[in-house]
């Protein structure tokens, strides 16, 4: 960012500079300046004021093209396995999925440190955005299809997640947090997450559905097969259904 | 359309009245006030024969210009109470409420957006192009000129149903992008989505007509001799954007219609379920939405150079790479739109590409900056108000244009999207760029139009609150967005933000003292209109054509078409003594008459928009059938036009 940003600063600063000092000089009570009231080209000036922007975007798209490659939202990132989270917005809140460690959480999204962290993220209403400043990015959250989203933490430490793309009333409130663990924590938080007596399903789905301001974290100690599969694909059927627990998308 | 609507009064009850809120109340109250204000001032004065046969029926390009104008000054003050209502929730609410509940901020945040883009921007601009273009290319009117009036008033429909839609009912929260889902009756049920849909789609096809209009105009109606490559630059950015406006607005009335069709009918375009998709919208919104801040901004680089010329007492430097800048942006803003959601998960090539394609705008863009920085070079500079926001603007618009480019770059972009870095962006384009762009060409031609000049340290005074409470309520942004602050946020808990939020509430209070110096600036300048006057036609030592004729001109424009052989031909006309060459024209001097096809059509878009918001249908229908029968009964008028070769020469109206 700093790079781009410096380099149009070459051409930034002296532009105000410039027309500050020619709006001085030129000034009509008491300038200095010479006049030539007819003098309106110059090949020379012309080439150059089409030729520095055109080096500069030059620059800047060869950097644009590697980078957007290089820092892809859907590159996995390189190192061990990722983890694996499914996230899906609700009004106002986020359900986080751990598909392979079998537990869902509301509102609080714990991991490992240093750990490559793979997101698959849809919405169950509006549409929404996921993103963890700390860490990185955005990506949008859409009813009925399936982004996805890669991130890693460098530190230990209690980070801001939220949606951030407006979505209703609860908006404002839709953070959550993204806890930053050594290995040894998250096994202990998984474990006191493994001990809820709440399990994800039709009926504690259809609860935590409900919309909602400022929704307290909630664990759930397990999660029925392919969940966020189903949510995903569950729109995807002409039935006018709205209900949680609909079926017929499984396959 | 089941919520026990009756045949009578759709949706409509008593409900719709704000008794809800104090907010919403005392809005509903000055909103009222104003309307009502107006009406016993015009009964007083006695003039509503006169305000009936003078303008409201008027069809002269100029007088349409002027109402306009006189709609976006009213809007731009509406528009700027939602803001610094917005400004002063955000700068309290740092962990509590504040004095708006979320869904009054939301709908605040949707029609200030709404307003100042369809109702304040569109409407200043199109009343400068309605003014100026046919005086500078040397024609008597527009090419249509009824057609000119029915896009006017339909855009004032627009314009009154929003304004409607703060004392009946609620406007929508789904803010000026109207993205759904969240716009569909899922989300959204009541009627605030349907103001904000019909309210565009009526203005939207008056614009579109403004947009075929101009092509047609600029392109039949020059004088002899005023070839494309001799046209003035505001003539050339008028051309390009109404060419903008053909090709783009198409787009947003069909987005638009399909998601009143969703929610009205139960359609499935945009739905989560039902087979709908959500990215339709977007890319069609967008494909509309990136021209459209072009379509915004050609005008206000054509006034600048204009100005700048003018001001700086000097030919116009590099006037070809400046119409061909302008015609590459033109045809490029049609290329860039997904820029506005890199985050939707596509591809590392098709951002990539976009992130280039944006960038590629930059040149022609920097290009125009310093054409219009060597027209300053060893010029004889005049500091008045208009070149003053000239200065003003081109300081300030780089640094937006840099965040621009900023945001182009995706991997930034992921960042700083829906973030108030975002905000600060396209606010550093539209108020140095568009707002000062037009603010200059109001007070630049404000003497032309009137015939007295407006006062001048009211305009610098305007300028300088302006100037410094833009950076000062945008720049905090700029900041509060790399920190990660989300736009359209209503309260917050971190405490790093609000002294940059109340910094920011400062800069709004500057620029509410730039307002009111506007408004004292025409108070003292009306007083004073006698020590103003412009008795020359060209006070300014001008170089097109609009200041070769009296101020105010004639109805008819030119009592004789002038031939045109150079680019600033008026203006060696004066240097040389010789006036320039009057055309043969072989038919009488005639004028087009009054007609109430208008209003009615006015009428009729604000029926059918009323109507269709609340569910009343036979309002809605009772308004097409005024619009079709006024159609029908326009075409047994015979006579159109009315002869004044008579008063040719008399040089007032
Ligand atoms: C006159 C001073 C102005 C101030 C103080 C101001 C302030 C604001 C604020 C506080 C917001 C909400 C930002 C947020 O969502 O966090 C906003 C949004 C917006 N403003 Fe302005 N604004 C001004 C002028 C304008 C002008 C002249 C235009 C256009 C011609 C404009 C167009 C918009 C748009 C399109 C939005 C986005 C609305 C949305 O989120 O849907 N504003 N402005
Ligand atoms: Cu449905
Ligand atoms: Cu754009």
């Amino acid at each position: 960012m700093w790079q781009a940003f410096n380099l149009m600063l070459l051409v930034v600063v002296p532009v105000i500079l410039l027309t500050l000092f020619f709006a001085w000089r030129y000034r009509a009570a008491g300038g200095k300046g010479a006049y030539r009231p007819d003098w309106d080209r110059s090949p020379i000036i012309e080439v150059t004021v089409w030729g520095i922007p055109i080096v500069m975007i030059g620059i800047l798209a060869t950097w644009v093209w590697d980078k957007t490659h290089a820092l892809d939202p859907y590159k996995p990132l390189p190192g061990s396995e990722p983890l694996r989270i499914e996230a899906i917005a609700l009004d106002w809140k986020w359900l986080f999925i751990y598909p392979d460690l079998n537990i869902a959480t509301v509102n609080e999204l714990a991991f490992p440190v240093g750990k490559p962290l793979s997101f698959r993220i849809t919405s169950e209403v509006a549409m929404n955005s996921f993103m963890i400043p700390a860490l990185g990015g955005q990506i949008y959250a859409m009813a009925g299809m399936e982004t996805q989203l890669n991130l890693q933490a460098d530190e230990i430490g209690t980070m801001q997640g939220r949606n951030m793309q407006f979505s209703g009333d609860g908006f404002a409130g839709q953070t959550f947090e993204a806890l930053s663990m050594s290995q040894d924590d998250f096994d202990a938080w998984l474990s006191n997450v493994r001990q809820s007596n709440s399990h994800l399903d039709t009926a504690s789905y259809a609860d935590i559905s409900k919309p909602s301001t400022d929704a307290p974290v909630r664990y759930f100690s397990t999660v029925p097969p392919d969940f966020f599969s189903k949510r995903v694909a569950h729109f995807m059927g002409m039935e006018h259904e709205h209900n949680p627990n609909v079926k017929a998308a499984d396959q | 359309m089941t919520e026990n609507a009756s045949l009578l009064l759709g949706r409509l009850g008593l409900d719709a009245l704000p008794f809800y809120s104090w907010v919403a109340f005392s809005g509903a109250l000055v909103t009222l006030a104003g309307g009502v204000g107006f009406l016993v001032l015009v009964t007083w004065l006695g003039q509503w024969r006169a305000l009936w046969t003078g303008w409201l029926t008027s069809v002269d390009h100029k007088r349409i210009g002027i109402m306009y104008i006189v709609l976006a000054l009213v809007m731009l003050v509406r528009g700027f109470v939602d803001a610094i209502m917005m400004r002063l929730q955000q700068a309290m609410s740092y962990n509590r409420e504040g004095y708006l509940p979320p869904e009054h901020f939301e709908q605040i945040f949707s029609s200030h957006g709404t307003i100042m883009i369809f109702f304040m921007a569109m409407p200043f601009m199109t009343g400068l192009l309605n003014y100026i273009i046919p005086l500078q290319i040397g024609a008597r009117d527009v090419a249509f000129p009824v057609l000119n009036a029915i896009s006017f008033w339909l855009t004032f429909a627009g314009a009154g149903l929003m304004l409607i839609s703060l004392v009946i009912g609620k406007f929508s929260t789904a803010g000026w992008t109207g993205y759904p889902p969240y716009s569909g009756v899922e989300f959204t049920p009541g009627v605030g989505v349907d103001y904000w849909i019909w309210s565009i789609l009526v203005s939207g096809v008056g614009t579109t007509m403004t947009g075929i209009n101009f092509v047609v105009t600029i392109l039949r109606k020059r004088a002899p001799g005023m070839l494309l490559m001799r046209m003035p630059l505001f003539t050339w950015t008028g051309l390009c954007s109404s060419i903008l406006i053909i090709f783009a607005f198409p787009a947003l009335t069909v987005s638009t219609t399909m998601l009143a069709l969703d929610r009205t009918l139960g359609m499935h375009f945009f739905t989560n379920d039902g087979g709908g998709n959500v990215m339709n919208y977007m890319n069609l919104f967008w494909i509309w939405g990136h021209p459209e801040v072009y379509i915004l901004i050609l005008p206000a680089f054509g006034i600048f150079s204009e100005v700048v010329a003018t001001f700086s007492s000097k030919r116009l430097f590099g006037y070809p790479s400046l119409v061909y800048a302008t015609a590459v942006i033109a045809v490029l803003s049609f290329t860039v739109w997904l820029h506005h959601f890199f985050t939707m998960g596509a591809g590392a090539n098709v951002n990539a590409i976009f992130g280039i394609a944006t960038m590629v705008i930059a040149v022609p863009t920097g290009v125009k900056v310093f054409d219009w920085l060597f027209t300053m070079f060893r010029g004889r500079i005049r500091f008045e108000p208009p070149m003053l926001f000239t200065i003003g603007f081109m300081c300030l618009f780089v640094i937006g244009g840099m965040s621009g480019v900023l945001l182009a770059i995706p991997p930034i972009n992921y960042s700083t999207h829906n973030t108030t870095f975002l905000v600060a962006h396209f606010h550093n384009m539209i108020i140095p760029g568009v707002l000062f762009g037009y603010l200059a060409g109001y007070m630049y031609w404000f003497p032309k139009a009137f015939g007295f000049q407006l006062d001048r340290v009211w305009g610098a005074r305007s300028f300088w609150f302006w100037m410094i409470g833009f950076l000062l309520a945008f720049m905090p942004l700029y900041a509060l967005g790399l920190m990660g602050m989300p736009r359209r946020l209503e309260t917050y808990g971190n405490p790093e933000w609000q002294p940059l939020l109340i910094v920011a509430f400062v800069g709004a209070c500057l620029i509410l003292m730039g307002i009111i110096s506007l408004v004292m600036q025409l108070w003292v300048s009306v007083k004073n209109r006698k020590a103003l006057v412009d008795q020359t036609g060209d006070p300014w030592d001008g170089r097109t054509l609009e200041w070769s004729m009296p101020s105010p001109p004639p109805i008819w424009n030119f009592d004789n078409v002038p031939v045109v052989s150079s680019r600033d031909a008026f203006h060696e006309a004066k240097l040389s003594g010789i006036p320039l060459p009057a055309a043969e024209e072989d038919s009488p001097l005639s004028v087009p008459k009054n007609s109430v096809m208008g209003p009615c059509m006015g009428v009729a878009g604000m029926c059918i928009g009323f109507g269709a918001v609340w569910y009343i249908w036979w309002l809605a229908f009772a308004g097409l059938a005024i619009a079709v029968a006024a159609i029908i009964g326009r075409s047994f008028v015979q006579s159109t036009e009315n002869d004044v070769s008579f008063k040719r020469g008399a040089t007032t109206t």
